[in-house]
C-alpha cells in the first residue's frame, strides 16, 4: 500500500485499551480516505441501528482522519466526523490542522475514539503509545488560556537530549464542547475550526479536551517519490501565481465583494444580502487589526490565513481575518458593520469553542425573533437590537454556557426553531436560515451571481455547509462530488487545480490507475452513502425529503435592496433542479438512491436501509 | 539569516529539505525546523555555523567537520549517535532521529540550501545566504524558539506577559 499506512489508531476511552484497526486498500480505493472513509466506518459501525443512535451518546465514534494526499499535497487538513449532533447525518468536518502530518508520522493514518471517559483527559499519541492524561486542570479553558497551559505540559515532553525538537501538535475543545452545545466545534490553532457537524460536542461528550500527537517517522512510502516531487512543485509554483490577491487578503476580502459585487452575503439574518459599506471590508481590518498579514499552514504556498487583534482593556482578542463566514456571520448578520467588533467576537466564538457561521446564524434569527417581539428584553437579558454588540457578546457566552435563552439556542438554528415555535404557539421556523439542521454558510442564491446553485443548500447531503454545495455538471468542480473528494483526499477548497491533477496526483502518491471517471464514481459513491445515512437520520430529528430537501423560507423572498432587488429562485424551479440533479446521480425523484445505483456503485448491503427509509416515509416499494 | 518576523510558517523549507536529504517527505528529519509555539509566530530554526564548531570539538568519533563554506558536515559512517554534539551545541540544534543512522545537521546544500531557494522564490524572504558576519554574532540566534515565537507575539500584543 502507498500513501496510506493501512491502519487506525482505535481507542477505547473508557478503558484505555487500544488496538489497531486495519482498513484494506480495497476500501481507500473506494472511499479514498477523511469524509469518505468516516461514512465507511460509520456505517460499519452504526449502520443497522443508526436512527438509534443519539450523536452525544458513547456509541458514537469520534473520527480523526487523513486521507491518501495528506502529508503529500500543498496545504494540511484534518477530517473530524461521526454521526453528526446537527443532521443526524455525517459530515466531514475539515479544520487547518498539522495533527494529520503528525498522526501519518507516527504510522497511523487516523484515529478513533470510542466510549467516553469518567473524568476529563487530553489524548496524547507518540511513537510509544497511547496515553489518556488527566485534563482536570484544562477543563473549563478557553483557546489563548487553554493553548498556553498545553504548551506548558507539553514542554516536558521533549526529549532536549535527542536536539532541540517541535511542540505535539493538537486539536482542542473549548468551554462550549464541554456543555454540549450543538454547535461546538473542534478547535486548532487558536483560529481554526472543525466546524460543520457540531464534533465539539461530541469530543466533550467523551470529556476529551484535546488530542495530541507527535510522530517521528517519514510519511508512508509512496509509488514515485521523483515523479510527486515535481508534481509537488508545479502545483506549488501554480498556487503561488494564481493566488496573489487571495495571498494578500484571504478570503477577508469578500466581506466587501460578496455584499457589493454578488449580492449573497447574509445581513440581519439575511432580510439583505448587499451592502456598500466600505468600512465593512478587507481593506480596513487590513489596516486597523491584523499584526499578522501571512499566515499558512503546513506546506501551503498561499498563506491566506491572517491574525488580527484588538485590545480593550484588559482584554485581548485573537483572531484569524477573520476569515469571511466570520465575518459575515459575526458581523453583518447581526447588524454589525463595524470590523473591530467582529474581530471581538470572532475572537470569542473561537475561544468559547463556538462555531462562528453557527452561532451567528442563531444569533441572527433571535434577534429577528426580538425585532418582530416573539422574544422579550426579559428572555434575553439585554435588548438584542441590529448591531447591538455587547448583548450580541453575552448572548453568545450564555448559549457556550447554556444559560436562559442561551440553552436554548445552543441546540442550533433548526432544534431552537422547533422549540420556540412550541413554546410560543406560533412557527417560527420561517426565520430559521438552515438546512436539515445545518444554518446555511455566507453564499446566498438568491441573486445567482454567487457559486452556489440553487439547489446548493437544498440537495446537498451536508445540509447548509457552503463548502460541500450540490450542483451540476456532476463530473466537474460545481458538483458535491468533487466536494466530497477534496474533503476525502484531503484538499483544502482553495489549493485546488482541477480533478485531473487530482487524479494524477492520486496515482502518483497510491499507485493506483484511476481515471477522471472512477475518481467522480468514488465521490458519488460517498455522496449516496452520505445521503442514506443522512436519511435515516435520528433520533430526534428525521428528514422528509417532500420536506426538508428545500431552501430555508427567506431564499424565496425577493432581494429587498442593491442592484439585484427583486431576484429569488422559485419553488418550481428549485424542484424541476432537484429532479434533474437526482437523476443525474442515479437516485429516484425524491433522491433515495435507487437498488440499480447502490449495486453499480458498489453499496448493496444498503438495500436494507433503503427499505427502512422508505417504510419510515410511508413509501411503497 | 533567517528573520522569523517574515516567516510564515508553511514548512516549505521542512518539505524541500527532507526531499533533498533523505528523497521522502520527512518533517522530523529536516536540517530546518520551524517552531510555532504561539500560534501564529512560526520561527525557523537551523544551525548557525558557529565559529568555534562547539560539536565538532565535542566529537568522540571525529565524524563531524567543517566545509570550505563553513557546513557541518556529517560522516555518517562515523557516527555513533552518542548525542556529544547535541550536548555541546548551545543551542541544542544537531538531533538524532530514529531510522537514522547518523545525527542531523544543516549542511548547507553545498552552498545554495533549498531552503533558502523556496522561501524566495515563494516570495515569504524569511531565509537568506549572507557572507558569514564576523565576532561569532551568528550565536545570537540560538535563543530558544519557543521564546523567540512568545516574544513576537508580545510585542504585537498578541500575548501578554
Amino acid at each position: 500500500m502507498y500513501g496510506v499506512w493501512g491502519r487506525l489508531l482505535d481507542v477505547d476511552l473508557g478503558s484505555g485499551l487500544t488496538r489497531t484497526l486495519e482498513v484494506p486498500e480495497e476500501i481507500y480505493r473506494k472511499f479514498i480516505g477523511g469524509r469518505g472513509l468516516a461514512s465507511w466506518i460509520l456505517w460499519k459501525e452504526l449502520g443497522r441501528g443508526w436512527e438509534s443512535v443519539d450523536p452525544l451518546s458513547p456509541r458514537n465514534p469520534l473520527l480523526i482522519l487523513t486521507g491518501p494526499l495528506t502529508g503529500y499535497y500543498p496545504g494540511s487538513k484534518l477530517v473530524i466526523s461521526g454521526k453528526s449532533p446537527q443532521s443526524g447525518g455525517v459530515v466531514g468536518s475539515t479544520v487547518s490542522s498539522e495533527l494529520g502530518i503528525e498522526l501519518k508520522a507516527v504510522g497511523y493514518d487516523g484515529l478513533i475514539l470510542r466510549g467516553s471517559s469518567e473524568s476529563p483527559v487530553y489524548v496524547y499519541v507518540d511513537d510509544d503509545g497511547v496515553q489518556l492524561r488527566d485534563a482536570n486542570i484544562l477543563w473549563g479553558m478557553g483557546g489563548l488560556k487553554l493553548v498556553s497551559a498545553l504548551n506548558k505540559l507539553l514542554s516536558s515532553d521533549v526529549k532536549v537530549e535527542k536536539g532541540l525538537d517541535t511542540l505535539p501538535h493538537y486539536i482542542y475543545i473549548g468551554p462550549a464542547g464541554e456543555n454540549l452545545v450543538r454547535s461546538a466545534v473542534v478547535m486548532s490553532k487558536l483560529t481554526h475550526a472543525a466546524g460543520y457537524g457540531g464534533y465539539g460536542a461530541l469530543m466533550g461528550s467523551k470529556k476529551v479536551k484535546a488530542v495530541v500527537v507527535k510522530g517521528m517517522k517519514p510519511m508512508p512510502p509512496v509509488r514515485d517519490w521523483e515523479g510527486l516531487a515535481s508534481l509537488f512543485r508545479e502545483v506549488v509554483r501554480e498556487l503561488r501565481d494564481r493566488m496573489e490577491v487571495f495571498r494578500h487578503w484571504g478570503t477577508t476580502e469578500a466581506l466587501w465583494t460578496t455584499g457589493y459585487a454578488t449580492s449573497s452575503e447574509p445581513i440581519r439574518n439575511w432580510t439583505e444580502e448587499w451592502h456598500n459599506v466600505r468600512d465593512f471590508s478587507h481593506a480596513v481590518l487590513e489596516r486597523r487589526c491584523w499584526v499578522r498579514n501571512l499566515w499558512s499552514d503546513w506546506g501551503c504556498p498561499i498563506s491566506c490565513m491572517k491574525v488580527s487583534r484588538v485590545v480593550r482593556g484588559d482584554e485581548t482578542y485573537v483572531s484569524d481575518g477573520p476569515d469571511y463566514e466570520m465575518g459575515a456571520y459575526l458581523g453583518s448578520d447581526l447588524g454589525i458593520f463595524e470590523v473591530d467588533s467582529v474581530v471581538m467576537l470572532s475572537a470569542l466564538a473561537d475561544e468559547l469553542g463556538l462555531c462562528g457561521i453557527q452561532t451567528g446564524n442563531v444569533l441572527g434569527f433571535a434577534a429577528e425573533l426580538f425585532e418582530k417581539g416573539y422574544i422579550s428584553r426579559e428572555e434575553v437579558g439585554c435588548s438584542l437590537e441590529w448591531g447591538a454588540v455587547e448583548c450580541f457578546k453575552k448572548l453568545m457566552l450564555d448559549i457556550a454556557y447554556r444559560r436562559g435563552l442561551g440553552d436554548i439556542l445552543a441546540e442550533g438554528t433548526y432544534r431552537a426553531a422547533l422549540k420556540l415555535s412550541e413554546v410560543k404557539g406560533v412557527n417560527l421556523l420561517k426565520y430559521a436560515v438552515q438546512v436539515k439542521g445545518i444554518g446555511v454558510g455566507a453564499h446566498g442564491i438568491r441573486s445567482g451571481l454567487d457559486y452556489p446553485q440553487k439547489i446548493a443548500y437544498a440537495a446537498s447531503v451536508q445540509g447548509g455547509d457552503h463548502t460541500s454545495t450540490a450542483g451540476l455538471p456532476l463530473k466537474s468542480t460545481e458538483s458535491e462530488a468533487y466536494a466530497a473528494l477534496l474533503d476525502s483526499a484531503i484538499l483544502c477548497i482553495f489549493n485546488t487545480v482541477g480533478s485531473d491533477k487530482l487524479v494524477k496526483y492520486l496515482n502518483l502518491v497510491t499507485g493506483w490507475d484511476l481515471t477522471e471517471d472512477d475518481l467522480y464514481a468514488a465521490g458519488i459513491r460517498i455522496l449516496t452513502l452520505q445521503r442514506v445515512l443522512l436519511l435515516l437520520g435520528g433520533p430526534d430529528v428525521f428528514w422528509d425529503p417532500r420536506i426538508h430537501d428545500e431552501n430555508p423560507e427567506r431564499f424565496y423572498e425577493p432581494l429587498p435592496t442593491g442592484p439585484q432587488a427583486g431576484k429569488a429562485p422559485s419553488k418550481h424551479e428549485v424542484r424541476e433542479g432537484l429532479g434533474r440533479y437526482y437523476s443525474e446521480l442515479g437516485w429516484d425523484e425524491l433522491g433515495i438512491p435507487k437498488e440499480e445505483t447502490l449495486d453499480v456503485l458498489g453499496l448493496s448491503e444498503l438495500k436494507d436501509a433503503l427499505e427502512k427509509i422508505r417504510r419510515r416515509l410511508e413509501l411503497n416499494a | 539569516m533567517r528573520d522569523p518576523s517574515r516567516c510564515v510558517g508553511c514548512r516549505l523549507c521542512e518539505i524541500e529539505c527532507s526531499l533533498r536529504h533523505e528523497g521522502v517527505i520527512w518533517p522530523s528529519a529536516s536540517r530546518i525546523r520551524i517552531f510555532e509555539h504561539v500560534h501564529g509566530f512560526p520561527v525557523p530554526y537551523t544551525c548557525v555555523q558557529c565559529d568555534d564548531y562547539p560539536c565538532i570539538a565535542a566529537c568522540p568519533t571525529a565524524a563531524l567537520g567543517a566545509a570550505e563554506n563553513g557546513a557541518v558536515l556529517v560522516d555518517e559512517d562515523r557516527c555513533v549517535l552518542c548525542g556529544s554534539c547535541v550536548e555541546a551545541c548551545p543551542g541544542k540544534v544537531p538531533r538524532i532521529v530514529e531510522g537514522r543512522k547518523a545525527v542531523i545537521i544543516c549542511d548547507l546544500c553545498g552552498g545554495t540550501p533549498v531552503c533558502v531557494e523556496v522561501c524566495e522564490s515563494m516570495g515569504f524572504n524569511a531565509l537568506k545566504v549572507v557572507r558569514k558576519p564576523g565576532g561569532d554574532v551568528v550565536k545570537s540566534y540560538l535563543v530558544s524558539p519557543f521564546s523567540v515565537s512568545e516574544e513576537l507575539a508580545v510585542k504585537l500584543s498578541v500575548v501578554r506577559r
